[in-house]
């Protein structure tokens, strides 16, 4: 059904038609919206699930932990100061190899304290050993996490995954999306059957410890399962589309990209900004494209090496920045591209940090930098504040 | 005029706190409170040597309003932040200002091994029952049966678990010097919450310890209720469930007044 509905109520409803039998949160802002949104559903009637009102985010990732281990699907969302606070458990959860969606809404990380939208909170957590999908829209954010849990819970995988979705830019406005019926999700997603859990008929140990003889193997596996789950998240982006109809790529999805001399990639909804821009230049004659990085963990490198190999000159906006050394998502743009033949030079352009708008006006100032050969800047800087420091 | 030289003052702005505009929503008691902290600032003469350390919650912009040196927390931290800086620090005066959520939920751990180690550091604790900054969601402090953006039929014991009194949780330790739960919803107990407040700067002053202040403290916003209506029932509802007393009082605290 189609509906006018904000981004944070999109992901709730999705997420209750995931059926999750636990949802533990705690509040932050932008996420909020989404968990007051669940507890309302919840209220109501309209989930069977507990909603358990943590003292902190540490919490709530150890309450969904504990949920799953005992054989149940989760949820649970959080941002920024929120998603650093359960950094641990998510190792934990991932190595324990527990499948369990949470929403990573981005924001920007203290200090200075800031509420606005950058990535530097999620790509902090890329090695985790968590699945990271980034989205673009609402209808590609709700989508996503009914597609993730199918995912999480796939044996060959059982790995837990974070929905990324930019923070007030698509969790506080309002889109137009096609709802899918509870019957449509459950014939997508059976209910969760965990290949083992925490059951004394059945008696198993998780998170034990592991001297140096065993440690590195366990870290290989998930490594191993982590990169196979490429193959997984095609899989599910194709049978969504045989299911419902809708398809907004997989680990990649590109726009004007087979011709383009400069390639654009974004990530989350910076990409919508860039297709129009895209639409624009292609109007005046240049041949630019924009690849949505929609999968960065794991990291697409086969198909980046493919969807790069014709272009002239890779752009990265990217807004996480590494500090000390690159942007995050360049550096791992190059290492796929290196010591191939005839890749193009990659440049990035860091933006839009702490919810600076990132504007047209933006993309031709990276575009023209980039054309005059620049490989790192920040673009949109306003001058007259680094003069007076 | 001759009578300009008989013209007293007789009421000013606080040396402590800052002229600016208050973001606070109108009504709400945090604007009350951060007065009384600045007015015993200036009567124990601290403004020039005070370290407030702000907490993420409605009061974030602490920082804003005070004269002194202020230090941001991450949410929950300000105790343990207060105490690196009153241990490399002595000769300052060192208090945090936190609200429920801050300081009761995520930073209660914080909180208790301050109190239990006894560190001479200072706390205004700010009980309005609700995460206000956040959009007014359950706070460990709900009272049973309210209604809040997480618990929108009302807290339900059995699911949302029961409120915390934090004053009472902290009496069974042996660090606090100084504990007192206080309300500011008339002019009587604005001035015995003020008098909370100066014997909580004694206690650190003095160095006895740890002290904090629990204001019981309105949120008109996230509670749907006009100002006036918001006090009446701080009054009738949360005084009942949260006595308003002294619980700890360090014998040489007692002396020194
Ligand atoms: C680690 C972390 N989690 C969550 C938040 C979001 N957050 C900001 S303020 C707040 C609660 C504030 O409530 P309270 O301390 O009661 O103060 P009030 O706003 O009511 O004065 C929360 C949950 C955060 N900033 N950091
Ligand atoms: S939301 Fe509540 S606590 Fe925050 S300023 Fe407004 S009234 Fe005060």
């Amino acid at each position: 059904m189609r509906k006018m509905i904000e981004g944070s109520r999109a992901v709730a409803e999705a997420v209750g038609l995931c059926r999750p039998d636990v949802i533990s949160a705690y509040p932050i802002t932008p996420q909020t919206h989404i968990v007051e949104d669940l507890s309302q559903m919840v209220a109501d009637g309209d989930i069977d699930a507990q909603y358990v009102r943590v003292e902190s985010e540490h919490s709530a990732a150890s309450v969904c932990l504990g949920a799953v281990a005992a054989g149940s699907r989760a949820y649970s969302a959080t941002t920024s100061q929120g998603l650093m606070l359960m950094a641990e458990v998510l190792y934990n959860i991932a190595g324990m190899r527990l499948p369990l969606v949470i929403t990573g809404v981005n924001r920007a990380l203290s200090a200075p304290l800031s509420i606005w939208n950058d990535h530097q909170d999620t790509m902090a957590l890329r090695d985790t050993g968590w699945l990271q999908l980034y989205a673009e829209n609402s209808q590609e954010v709700l989508d996503m996490h009914i597609q993730a849990y199918k995912i999480s819970e796939d044996d060959r995988v059982l790995l837990p995954v974070m929905v990324c979705m930019d923070g007030y830019v698509l969790t506080h406005t309002y889109e137009s999306v096609d709802m899918p019926t509870q019957e449509e999700v459950d014939a997508f997603l059976p209910r969760y059957d965990p290949l083992y859990k925490l059951d004394p008929d059945d008696p198993y140990t998780l998170g034990a410890f592991a001297d140096p003889s065993l440690y590195q193997e366990m870290r290989y596996e998930i490594q191993q399962d982590a990169l196979g789950s490429k193959a997984v998240i095609k899989e599910a982006a194709r049978d969504f589309k045989a299911s419902f109809g809708r398809w907004m790529g997989d680990v990649l999805d590109p726009y004007q990209c087979d011709d383009a001399e400069t390639i654009f990639i974004g990530l989350g909804t910076v990409v919508g900004t860039l297709k129009e821009w895209v639409d624009v230049k292609r109007g005046q004659g240049e041949k630019v494209g924009a690849l949505k990085l929609r999968c960065f963990r794991p990291f697409p490198l086969e198909e980046l090496r493919e969807a790069l190999g014709n272009a002239k000159r890779v752009v990265v906006v990217e807004k996480a920045v590494g500090v000390g050394a690159y942007g995050i998502v360049a550096a791992e743009v190059r290492a796929a591209l290196y010591g191939q033949a005839n890749m193009p030079p990659v440049t990035c352009a860091m933006a839009g940090l702490g919810g600076r708008d990132i504007t047209f006006e933006t993309f031709e100032e990276m575009l023209k930098r980039a054309q005059a050969g620049e490989s790192d800047f920040f673009a949109g800087m306003r001058a007259e504040l680094l003069e007076a420091s | 005029m001759e009578a300009d030289t008989e013209t007293q003052v007789l009421f000013e702005r606080p040396q402590a706190m800052q002229p600016v505009r208050m973001h606070y929503c109108p009504g709400c008691t945090h604007g009350i409170v951060h007065r009384l902290l600045a007015e015993v600032m200036d009567e124990f003469d601290l403004v020039e040597r005070s370290v407030g350390v702000a907490p993420v919650g409605c009061a974030v912009f602490a920082y804003e309003y005070f004269t002194c040196d202020m230090l941001e927390a991450a949410h929950g931290r300000a105790p343990a932040m207060a105490t690196g800086v009153k241990r490399v620090r002595p000769d300052l005066f060192v208090f945090a200002y936190q609200g429920d959520g801050d300081l009761a939920s995520i930073g209660i751990a914080e909180t208790i091994h301050a109190a239990a180690r006894g560190e001479n550091i200072s706390i205004i604790f700010i009980n309005n029952a609700v995460f206000g900054m956040t959009g007014g969601q359950m706070a460990p402090t709900t009272l049973p049966g309210m209604r809040t953006s997480t618990t929108p039929e009302g807290r339900d014991l059995k699911l949302a678990g029961n409120p915390m009194r934090v004053c009472e949780l902290l009496a069974a330790l042996d660090g606090p010097a100084y504990l007192a739960r206080v309300a500011v919803t008339n002019p009587r107990r604005v001035r015995e919450a003020k008098r909370a407040i100066r014997r909580a700067f004694q206690a650190q002053l003095d160095e006895l310890g740890f002290s904090l202040v629990e204001v019981l403290s309105t949120c008109p916003t996230r509670w749907g209720m006009p100002p006036l209506d918001a006090l009446k029932w701080l009054d009738d509802n949360m005084v009942p469930y949260y006595p308003i007393k002294e619980f700890v009082v360090a014998e040489g605290l007692a002396e020194a007044e």
